[in-house]
């Protein structure tokens, strides 16, 4: 409230200022609008380019990289490419593809089968990767929820607080990661849930839980949506590395799964950046089941609303490569092996880099490197260890600790281990 | 545990009844839901080892979901398409269609996309602020290359998702640092402006605009109204091919309105979707922002290539903000770039790399000028054989010269809503209910027939 009022005081001034001035010579609308605060990830990208050491390594961005620590655009995606090229798309995306791009999404996160599916008892829409389906739902949850707000994890992709922020959705925060044991904190996190108002609306991350990397065991999951049923807590998953926790779709959807036998209606954002390495495309999903095909047509049209003030239709290239190599058998095929390789990739480097750091006689305990899941670990060093390894190693991560693995390689990872050591050694 | 849970579930079980919230949840199936003799389909029943818990399945939260109202643009192409009729002629959404009247993709944009594929660039993220070579060229395309603004690095330029997408910044950015202040839109204008600020909750109010009696621009109307608004409005303009009428005002009304702008210190927001479409002349439809340009205000501009590069699916277009300093610029950027990223973190690449190797390429970019007159130009020839047509049938000697003077796709016919919904229902003429035709969906061969349905539902309807 006082900054509104200050705003307005300045916007006040700032016109007084005018009408006071005679000239018609550039006038200043815009003093008052300061330096927006840096994004904490864009910006690690930014200063690892202009740093010019030949050992400077990325560990900020979660974006993919060969073991060369290249970007990597996909086999499939190339073949889509190919066979979609020439392809005529005008206008904005015609309806058949919009609904075989949902209709093949929804397939991956529920599987095949699932009843919802079949019987159109769900709404979805096409979105702009993962931020574009989470602001779509938080802008959905505002309009018909007024009330309600979101709770997120601690701690949790920054830019989720932004989001459901931006749609004036209040945030309120549930215990996740457990610093001591860099695992679950399971007990507070259940209590957390139980003590929520009745009804209230939970981010959850279905796997590879971004910043930490620490999952619930399938144990655990089957208990946190028991007591979303006893709370009717609306569970909204933000899916973002499906195959790439485990290697296997299915197996990273396990989660929603479980939700969805208990008869959970969830709300589900899901993004195609990492997965098929189409991040700059921005395609991704949002469904939302629903307890009949007439409320998932209503619902449908309230998101479409939505998107059609916000940038009326979505992009097509990512929509048709992504439907094309979906619903092509052998590409999909691809895409699997694919992902496998990618997946695997990271999981040996988690091993390597904690091989090497015991090796290097590290004081401190690195399971959590193995143990944590996806493309990050949450490696508990300080903003000071980071400082230092940015600064003296030229090592760029986030200040709150988190690597990116997929930018770790075989070439340099003995650097990193070295570096690491180097900073923690005294504990 | 177990008995805990157990209790908890049954202790649930009246909690659900007591919600009453905003929303109506009421259904039957909660008065069976507690009968536990009579089988209820929506109970499904678990084992856990050694405990049964009921556990049903959730009605819905968003039972009260009403369907939103169909878009009044799009549901036009959607009866196009369900009608059956061999007459039918779509002038709905502002399309180009060919001759022919077939989507057309550009030859540059094709040229364009197999140097992509050829390259196979990689497909990572896009800074937020977008494509640093697409917003070079779009920031050039507007201004002019030697143009001050740029020189003096002047314009924060953020690529957006078409004309909306760039829209939906500028009123974030409206809404967060002029709390309270209005735009001030043309009556009519295009029906998504009034969807994006309502959404983005900036106040907005109507200048006059069409002039039913001349078919034409009410400039004293709109002088009035913008003069009357409270200081420190933001004037939302159509830089050329004014949507939905087609109706410009001259370079001497244009410097009225700057005139009338500067003198109440408003804003001037500029909309252009259609820079090359309406004259043919990419230079001369960016006349009248070059001229706000020059006389140093500041201004916004939306971008789209929606049109004029055909890449309506790609959804391509930017945002430009000029301040009065450099440092200005780079702050307003910043803070655009703080409303992108929780709306769509960065934005989509493949239709910027399009417009920058286009622009970019003085090859490619003269071959675009060619195709850009040549587009301009078959409408042009349709306005004529239309009006010709008009004139030669209409036996009431109504001035149609309207549809000369009109510029750009669109032409309002000044047909009512009963007289358009007759051009639909008796002549198979699909167009929105405001009197607007696309020219870019009509072909010569379909001038005589149309001019037929005008004057049919303008003479014949009331």
């Amino acid at each position: 409230m006082q900054r509104r009022r200050m705003m307005i005081k300045w916007a006040h001034d700032t016109v007084r200022r005018r009408f006071m001035s005679t000239s018609a010579a550039a006038i200043d609308w815009w003093n008052h609008v300061g330096h927006a605060p840096k994004d904490p990830i864009m910006s690690v990208t930014e200063a690892f380019l202009s740093d010019t050491s030949p050992n400077k390594i990325n560990l900020g961005v979660g974006a993919y990289r060969d073991d060369d620590g290249r970007p990597v655009v996909l086999q499939c995606v190339r073949d889509g490419e190919v066979k979609i090229a020439g392809t005529e798309f005008l206008e904005s995306v015609s309806a058949s593809v919009s609904s075989k791009l949902v209709e093949e999404s929804v397939k991956l996160i529920y599987g095949k089968d699932a009843d919802f599916i079949k019987e159109g008892r769900f709404a979805g829409v096409q979105a702009l990767s993962g931020t574009g389906a989470c602001r779509l739902f938080a802008e959905f949850q505002r309009r018909f929820y007024p009330q309600s707000k979101i709770y997120l994890p601690i701690p949790t992709w920054s830019n989720h607080h932004n989001i459901w922020r931006d749609a004036q959705v209040p945030g309120r925060t549930f215990h996740y990661y457990h610093p001591d044991s860099k695992g679950l904190h399971f007990a507070a996190l259940m209590d957390d849930i139980k003590n929520a108002p009745d009804h209230s609306f939970f981010l959850l991350h279905p796997c590879a839980h971004n910043p930490t990397g620490v999952d619930p065991t399938e144990e655990q999951w089957r208990e946190i949506s028991n007591l979303f049923k006893v709370k009717n807590h609306f569970p909204f998953f933000d899916m973002a590395y499906q195959g790439f926790a485990s290697g296997d779709l299915d197996k990273d959807a396990k989660a929603i799964r479980i939700f969805l036998e208990d008869g959970h209606l969830i709300g589900c954002a899901q993004s195609f950046a990492k997965n098929m390495g189409l991040y700059g495309h921005r395609v991704g999903c949002l469904s939302v089941l629903c307890v009949d095909a007439k409320q998932a047509v209503a619902i449908k049209s309230q998101l479409q609303h939505i998107t059609r003030a916000m940038y009326s239709s979505p992009p097509v290239h990512g929509i048709l490569l992504v439907s094309t190599i979906l619903s092509d058998p052998h590409l999909k095929e691809l895409w699997k092996k694919e992902l496998k390789v990618m997946a695997n990739r990271i999981h040996r480097m988690r091993s390597t880099l904690h091989e090497s750091l015991k090796k290097l006689g590290s004081p401190l305990n690195w399971d959590h490197m193995t143990n944590q899941v996806g493309m990050f670990c949450f490696s508990g060093l300080s903003p000071d260890q980071v400082n230092r390894l940015v600064k003296e190693f030229h090592i760029y991560m986030t200040y709150d600790g988190r690597i990116s693995m997929a930018g770790v390689t075989t070439s340099n990872v003995s650097y990193l281990a070295n570096a690491i050591h180097e900073v923690t050694k005294f504990g | 545990m177990a008995s805990t849970m157990l209790s908890l579930v049954s202790a649930a079980l009246p909690l659900q009844e007591n919600h009453k919230g905003k929303m109506n949840l009421g259904s039957s199936d909660r008065s069976s839901f507690l009968r536990k003799e009579k089988r209820n389909p929506f109970m499904k029943t678990k084992s856990f080892g050694r405990i049964n818990m009921a556990i049903a399945v959730n009605t819905s939260r968003f039972e009260g979901v009403t369907m939103a109202p169909p878009d009044p643009i799009l549901g036009v192409s959607e009866a196009f398409r369900a009608d059956n009729s061999e007459m039918k002629l779509n002038l709905g959404v502002g399309a180009y269609r060919t001759e022919e009247l077939q989507p057309y993709v550009l030859n540059v944009v094709k040229k364009a996309e197999n140097l992509m594929l050829e390259r196979g660039e990689n497909k990572e993220y896009l800074p937020i602020e977008g494509l640093a070579a697409f917003n070079k060229v779009t920031a050039e395309l507007l201004f002019g290359a030697g143009n001050p603004v740029i020189e003096q690095q002047r314009v924060a330029t953020v690529q957006g998702l078409s004309g909306t997408g760039s829209l939906r910044l500028a009123a974030a950015l409206i809404e967060r640092y002029f709390p309270g202040a209005k735009v001030l839109i043309s009556s009519p204008t295009w029906g998504n402006h009034k969807n994006i600020f309502n959404d983005a909750r900036v106040p907005w109010s109507e200048y006059r605009y069409y002039d039913p009696k001349t078919v034409g621009l009410d400039f004293d109307g709109m002088i009035s109204d913008i003069k009357a608004a409270p200081e420190g409005s933001f004037v939302l303009l159509h830089g050329c091919a004014h949507n939905p009428t087609g109706i410009d005002p001259t370079p001497e009304q244009w410097e009225k309105i700057a005139d009338v702008i500067q003198e109440k210190n408003h804003i001037p927001f500029f909309d252009v979707a259609y820079q090359g479409f309406a004259s043919g002349s990419l230079d001369a439809d960016a006349s009248s922002v070059r001229l706000f340009a020059a006389r140093g205000m500041e201004l916004l501009v939306a971008q789209s290539y929606s049109k004029n590069l055909g890449l309506y699916a790609e959804r391509i277009g930017a945002i430009n903000v000029v301040c009065s300093s450099a440092d200005a610029a780079a702050r307003v950027k910043s803070q655009l770039k703080r409303i992108a990223r929780p709306m769509y973190s960065n934005p989509p690449i493949h239709g910027a790399r399009i417009v920058a190797n286009v622009v970019g390429d003085p090859a490619l970019f003269n071959e675009w000028k060619e195709e850009m007159e040549l587009m301009a130009g078959r409408i042009k020839n349709v306005r004529q054989k239309l009006f010709d047509s008009l004139s030669a049938k209409d036996k009431c000697g109504k001035d149609w010269s309207f549809i000369l003077k009109q510029i750009g796709m669109f032409s309002f016919t000044g047909l009512s809503k009963v007289q358009s919904e007759n051009m639909t229902n008796k002549w198979h003429v699909y167009m929105t209910k405001d009197g607007r035709i696309s020219l870019a969906g009509l072909s010569l061969a379909k001038c005589e027939y149309l001019a037929d349905a005008i004057i049919d539902s303008f003479h014949c309807v009331s």
